[in-house]
């Protein structure tokens, strides 16, 4: 209705058959389509036509006429008086969606709700059982004594440092193999393949083999660092908070996630970029060449501009997803050597102190800051349209 | 222009292309080694004697002697990680159903139809698919243990259809909007019925979109970690295998049967992975994404 019509008179085989027959054998021409409808319909095409749709359209009748809001006040004396499209239009769309919303009600926005009651709540874990609505009781202790924590604080900036180096190092290594995979060579294919692993590896597989490489006993890097690059001794990286590399302090383990996950997501970086590499004119560039300029000016002037949309839509997004993030974190060092992240946060007032309390004011917490940054976002759209 | 000016231009710029062809070369011999080599790393620990990794760590590859696949029959029966994918396929296979089934209702209905509120369940997702899980976790682990589904796998089914399903709608709307509508209105007219319709059109229409969506899910719920951590950590019989290998690393389990347990989790992924991978890259680049 809202896409293609304008394709429709065109199509060869509408125009060359009867009207009655055309959907069907649309249906039982296709293979797939064949399989799907094997059931209930009858396999001689020249009886199927007319019997078969009315069925499946009684079925469909059926099917959402239970609903209560189906048939408004005049409509009724009629019962087969059929609605008007828009109306079915409206029923159908309300009854499919159905299913999702309700998936979606229970177990993502009712648990919302339900974050912002208990970050008032006195509760903790063995109070579940006695969780009844009628005998809460409410404080406001959670979130002044989550707010007035240096831990918490100390935290958020752990995140935030960790969200803004993750995402921008995720677009700069994107963009740097987007353009190096760019010209076509022999096994560009295999190659594009290949950097897709970390992307599309189990979190838990890709920690436990990062944790392996990092191990002081037997990992690889601590091998060639002792081995070859003269260090007096092995490093566990997951597990030092600092280190001091000649004048500076280096936060070791910190250092260790983000490149994790910078190692991690830049793959999905390297897709969006060359998406956008794929469809940007090649003439122009040419033309560029052609008059004299080099490869660096052509990238400065003419492709970055172009994708710079892309990359600042990117790097919102994965820091939104990086700010959140729990798994790698908790997986690769369980919040020790100063990587302790909101998200851990929540994680060990929850289940190491046992607070839901304190635990979903925290995640409130976390929440409203993740609002402030889409709506900071929103409003730098709208500026920027306006 | 001048030969000889013409001449400098060009030497000049073969100065810069021979750089950057340099540069060119080493991004992307760095970028494969980085990407590949920690999974060529663990399958080739997962195939050497645990202590002749920890006496030759630098020895990357097994000299053929020494060869043995015995740490992943171990992994599997010994540490029980072989219970723990079948329950982990459990998991996947009726998450990844029951999200397409109903993410294809709802995607049609996004996609053909005016419905009121059609608006308010887009706004709905995008917050579902913004807020962070663990703020998620928290009042789902209460009011699972409430309603007495905490430590169920079928509670770990909702939870995960919740959670992927705006996603999958999202990306299945990306695959529907491409069945022409001409089609639907001609079997309408002959008078289908909307679930027909959907089933007997749309459905085969879409059904490589579809294929890649399902997988697509299949795989989020088989690698998800946080919510089988929070229901599921006191009965070892329902741990999911993400559970399991990441609750072995915690204790003194040899390596190689943990990379054993990595890589055999793996496989699967990066196989579906790399079958669907057209499909799944255009859905993944039109902003469908999760984690």
């Amino acid at each position: 209705m809202t896409a293609g019509s304008p394709g429709s008179g065109g199509k060869a085989d509408e125009a060359d058959g009867p009207p009655l027959s055309d959907s069907d054998r649309q249906a039982m021409s296709d293979p797939r389509g064949t399989v799907e409808t094997g059931g209930p319909s009858p396999t001689h095409p020249s009886a199927v036509g007319v019997p078969a749709a009315r069925a499946a359209r009684a079925a469909t009748a059926t099917a959402v006429r239970p609903d209560p809001d189906s048939g408004p006040g005049p409509s009724k004396p009629h019962r087969r008086k059929p609605l008007t499209l828009s109306r079915r239009e409206d029923l159908h769309g309300r009854v499919l969606v159905s299913p999702t919303v309700l998936v979606v009600l229970l177990f993502a926005v009712l648990p919302f709700l339900a974050v912002v009651l208990f970050a008032f709540l006195d509760v903790r874990l063995v109070d579940i059982p006695r969780l009844y609505i009628d005998n809460l009781e409410f404080t406001g202790d959670n979130v002044t004594g989550v707010w007035n924590s240096p831990r918490f604080w100390s935290a958020a900036w752990t995140t935030v440092v960790y969200a803004a180096a993750s995402s921008a190092g995720a677009v700069l290594v994107g963009l740097a193999v987007a353009l190096a995979l760019r010209r076509p060579f022999p096994g560009r294919g295999i190659i594009r393949a290949l950097v897709l692993i970390p992307y599309v590896l189990p979190v838990v597989a890709a920690t436990t083999i990062w944790k392996t490489l990092l191990n002081p006993g037997y990992g690889l890097v601590n091998a060639v660092g002792v081995e070859w690059l003269g260090w007096a001794e092995p490093i566990a990286f997951l597990t030092t908070t600092s280190r001091d590399v000649g004048p500076f302090e280096v936060p070791v383990a910190l250092l260790c996630v983000i490149a994790f996950e910078v190692w991690k997501t830049s793959p999905l970086a390297f897709l969006f970029i060359t998406a956008r590499l794929q469809v940007a004119p090649d003439d122009i560039e040419e033309a560029a060449e052609i008059d004299g300029a080099g490869k660096v000016r052509v990238f400065w002037h003419l492709l970055l501009p172009q994708l710079a949309g892309v990359m600042a839509l990117l790097a919102v997004l994965r820091f939104l997803w990086s700010f959140q993030n729990f798994n790698d974190i908790y997986l690769l060092t369980g919040g020790s050597g100063g990587t302790e992240v909101l998200a851990v946060r929540v994680y060990t007032e929850l289940v190491v102190r046992a607070n839901i309390g304190t635990a979903s004011a925290t995640g409130l917490l976390m929440t409203g800051m993740l609002l402030a940054v889409v709506a900071v976002y929103a409003w730098m759209i709208k500026r920027e349209q306006a | 222009m001048s030969a000889t000016d013409s001449k400098r231009r060009r030497t000049r710029r073969s100065a810069e292309d021979r750089v950057l062809g340099v540069l060119r070369f080493v991004v992307i011999t760095v970028a494969v080694i980085v990407t590949a080599g920690p999974l060529l790393y663990g399958f080739l620990l997962s195939i050497r004697p645990f202590q002749s990794v920890v006496a030759e760590p630098l020895q990357l590859f097994p000299s053929p002697g020494e060869i043995t696949f015995d740490s992943y029959p171990t992994a599997m029966a010994e540490y029980g990680l072989g219970g723990n994918m079948w329950n982990s396929v459990q998991v996947a296979v009726a998450t990844a159903a029951l999200a397409i089934a109903f993410s294809v209702l709802g995607a049609y209905a996004a996609v053909r139809l005016r419905f009121f509120g059609r608006n308010a369940v887009n706004v709905v997702f995008l917050g579902v698919y913004l807020l962070p899980g663990i703020v998620l976790a928290v009042p789902l682990f209460v009011l699972l243990n409430r309603v007495g589904l905490a430590g169920s796998l079928v509670g770990l089914v909702l939870v995960y259809v919740a959670q992927t399903v705006p996603v999958a709608l999202y990306m299945l709307r990306t695959y529907m909007m491409a069945v022409p509508s001409s089609v639907e209105e001609a079997a309408m007219i002959d008078g289908c019925g909307r679930l027909a319709l959907i089933r007997r059109v749309v459905l085969p229409l879409a059904l490589p979109g579809v294929a890649a969506t399902a997988l697509y899910v299949f795989m989020i719920a088989w690698n998800e970690y946080l919510f089988a951590l929070l229901f599921l950590v006191a009965d070892r019989d329902r741990w999911t295998i993400s559970l399991g290998i990441a609750q072995l690393t915690e204790f003194s389990v040899p390596t190689t049967v943990l990379m054993a347990g990595s890589i055999a989790i793996t496989v699967p992924v990066v196989a579906g992975f790399f079958l669907a991978q057209r499909l799944l890259v255009t859905g993944l680049t039109s902003g469908a994404e999760k984690g």
